[in-house]
């Protein structure tokens, strides 16, 4: 008793075809659109990859280029089959590619889920990626002289201006780290001596912030300097007043904007992982249960699955079983040998 | 005297008919082209109105707008027109429309050329449009408490930061006026009390600019106040050091990037009127060539194709005319009657 059988004439499987036509060209599109997508996340993870240590996973973009060429591919060659299945002499030539080419629409949709899967789960990596690459960035912010960092100061300062945002989890990660370089501090000047001796690693530390971290929606000329000292400014408490720089961490920031397109990228997979393959399954058996091959018009019918749905799970298992026991046949084989004797 | 005389065989026709089709429908797409170009520069002006002091140029994108829909009509009546063209039972009833639809198609194609050339002579007018919307620009930047003017100040500010600019020719617009609002100066304090005593007006004038001209690939931090004081900075001499703020004026750079954009979109514009021109060229010729064919009993002889049938003066006279004999018309009748009044008594 066929799984799931349907009563198909002329008429019916031309429509058949036809649609199915339609959706393997629908999915060649969204196929070059998930390779089209691949490149971009790409070209976006090398234009950060300075704040990121040069150490993220391209794993997720290359995978999402080779699947929309794939899907391109497969697709294609799915919509000439639909093509060339309405006319006898074609689909008899086409015929014994249709199986090995259904077992491979069933891979490639195992592919799908697995990207799915890893576009969901590499989001920590970024996360963690981020979070190291950040701290880097912010200590190597004052080396412009030294070759190999030259442009960490302007890679970070266009992050914060672009993403809105200051400093790896808050502003105050800029107090910690010397962000001015030596070559401009006048070390025979006592308030610079003082604060180089204050603390034990002979940095010179601020309450301050470089520019980029500055609001330009902020009512008041941006304060940068002595954020904490109240006095140092008019009419300015910093406890409880808004600050006019931003207060988002540039590892949230960024890291938010990467989950919006790794989730973006997801659901999109989601939506390719289309039933393709049951249409062709109903087509093909369509054409070739039908009663007399001569009489284009007659009946016929097409199934998803030739047995029951829990005959076909059984004829599997015991498939599995006896490629298992072949094995245990030959250690038979040896035993009665040794009885024997 | 003709203008432009060709022979057409009856073949040559048939291809002439063809290649017209295809090319009304190029010029189709090309018209929607000129239409998607004209609101591409609209929104582009409107996102930096706030700076601009009017709106004089806001012309040459609505005349492109307007070319555009208009070229989408001219060239969907050409394809028409040039179906019908072969057969000989349809021409004919085009005959009427064929004289008015030149003299129009004609007026928006010389509009589009006008438009290409307004966008170059025009760029006087924009410059003094944006110097004085730039300078009231700084000018407001501290008011933002002020009703219609509290975003000045993030406008200017966004300004500096995506065209690299800062003030108005450059750094030293912002040393010209006050940009620190009152509410945020200690008036007890000697030093700003100094400041406001020493210019007539009374306003707090710095030597200081805003955060947004500062520079990012500048390797030292941002130096932006206190900019012509040496002794202020460490190793800092204000003449012969390459300052860390940009240098560049927000009026030049915002200049040069609408010259840029209206630079590429005159070139696409240009060949886009090549083509509409061609368009109503060959169009003319099948329709003197069909003419000739009318009323005879062999559709497939060769005929001659013109331009224009009398010389291009007399032509532009006889598409005048109607519209002179309009305004004149008054006139005309009024000396008659006037000259029939004197005359009739005597």
């Amino acid at each position: 008793m066929p799984f799931l059988s349907l009563k198909f004439n002329l008429q019916k499987r031309v429509k058949l075809a036809q649609g199915l036509w339609m959706l393997y060209w629908l999915a060649v599109i969204v196929g070059i659109i998930l390779f089209s997508l691949g490149i971009f996340f790409k070209i976006e993870l090398r234009k950060r990859s300075e704040i990121m240590d040069n150490n993220e996973s391209h794993l997720v973009p290359n995978l999402l280029i080779l699947v929309g060429m794939l899907s391109c591919g497969l697709n294609a060659f799915g919509g000439k089959l639909c093509h060339d299945s309405l006319d006898p002499q074609k689909f008899s030539k086409m015929k014994p590619m249709l199986r090995p080419y259904m077992l491979l629409c069933c891979g490639f949709n195992a592919l799908l889920l697995l990207l799915v899967l890893l576009c969901f789960l590499m989001q920590f990596a970024v996360y963690l990626t981020l979070a190291e690459g950040l701290k880097n960035a912010i200590r190597f912010y004052k080396d412009t002289d030294t070759p190999g960092r030259c442009f960490m100061k302007r890679t970070l300062d266009m992050t914060q201006i672009e993403f809105r945002c200051c400093g790896n989890n808050n502003f105050r990660d800029w107090f910690e780290v010397q962000w001015i370089s030596n070559r401009y501090l006048d070390m025979s000047n006592d308030v610079v001596k003082d604060r180089v001796l204050s603390n034990v690693e002979g940095k010179y530390l601020m309450d301050s912030v470089p520019f980029s971290c500055c609001n330009p929606g902020s009512p008041r000329p941006c304060i940068q300097h002595h954020l904490t000292n109240n006095s140092a400014h008019y009419d300015y408490d910093h406890r409880t007043e808004e600050l006019n720089i931003w207060n988002r961490g540039c590892r949230q920031a960024v890291f938010s904007y990467y989950s919006g397109i790794m989730n973006s990228i997801g659901a999109l997979l989601i939506f390719t992982m289309a039933g393709d393959v049951a249409g062709l399954k109903y087509l093909s058996t369509a054409l070739e249960t039908m009663a007399d091959p001569e009489n284009p018009e007659c009946e016929s019918e097409g199934w998803l699955l030739e047995k029951g749905f829990k005959e076909t799970l059984a004829d599997l298992l015991s498939k599995v079983k006896t490629f298992g026991r072949a094995n245990q046949v030959e250690e038979g084989g040896t035993s009665p040998n040794v009885t024997a004797t | 005297m003709v203008v432009m005389k060709m022979k057409f065989p009856f073949q040559k026709r048939v291809k002439l008919a063809q290649g017209l089709w295809l090319l009304s429908w190029c010029a189709t797409v090309a018209g929607a082209t000129t239409f998607t170009l004209g609101c591409l520069l609209k929104t582009e002006l409107r996102r930096r109105a706030e700076v601009m002091a009017n709106t004089d140029i806001h012309i040459v994108p609505n005349t492109l707008m307007i070319v555009g829909l208009a070229s989408l009509g001219i060239n969907y009546f050409a394809s028409k027109i040039c179906q019908d063209a072969l057969d000989a039972g349809r021409f004919p009833r085009w005959k009427n429309f064929l004289k008015p639809y030149f003299a129009v198609s004609c007026f928006f194609t010389v509009l589009m050329l006008l438009a290409i050339i307004m966008s170059y002579a025009m760029k006087g007018s924009l410059e003094s449009s944006l110097k004085a919307g730039l300078r009231n620009g700084i000018r407001f930047y501290k008011d933002t408490d002020t009703p219609g003017r509290c975003f000045q100040k993030q406008n200017i500010d966004r300004l500096q930061m995506e065209f690299q600019c800062c003030g108005n020719n450059d750094f030293r617009d912002w040393f010209e006026i006050q940009w620190i609002s009152n509410r945020y100066l200690d008036f007890s304090s000697t030093e700003v009390k100094n400041r406001i005593k020493s210019n007539v007006d009374g306003r707090y004038l710095v030597d200081g600019v805003p955060f947004s001209c500062c520079n990012p690939s500048s390797p030292r931090p941002c130096i932006q106040y206190r900019l012509t004081n040496n002794s202020a900075h460490y190793n800092y001499d204000y003449q012969t050091e390459e300052l860390n703020i940009y240098l560049r004026g927000c009026r030049e750079a915002l200049v040069n990037y609408y010259m840029g954009l209206m630079n590429t979109i005159g070139a696409g514009v240009l060949s886009i009127f090549l083509l509409q021109g061609s368009v109503l060229v060959s169009l003319r010729f099948l329709q003197t060539a069909m003419e000739a064919v009318a009323g005879k009993e062999n559709t497939e002889i060769e005929t001659e194709g013109y331009l224009l049938e009398k010389g291009v003066k007399e032509t532009v006279m006889e598409y005048l005319d109607p519209v002179l004999t309009f305004l004149l018309l008054k006139n005309k009748v009024e000396e008659g009657t006037a000259g029939e009044t004197t005359t009739a008594p005597a």
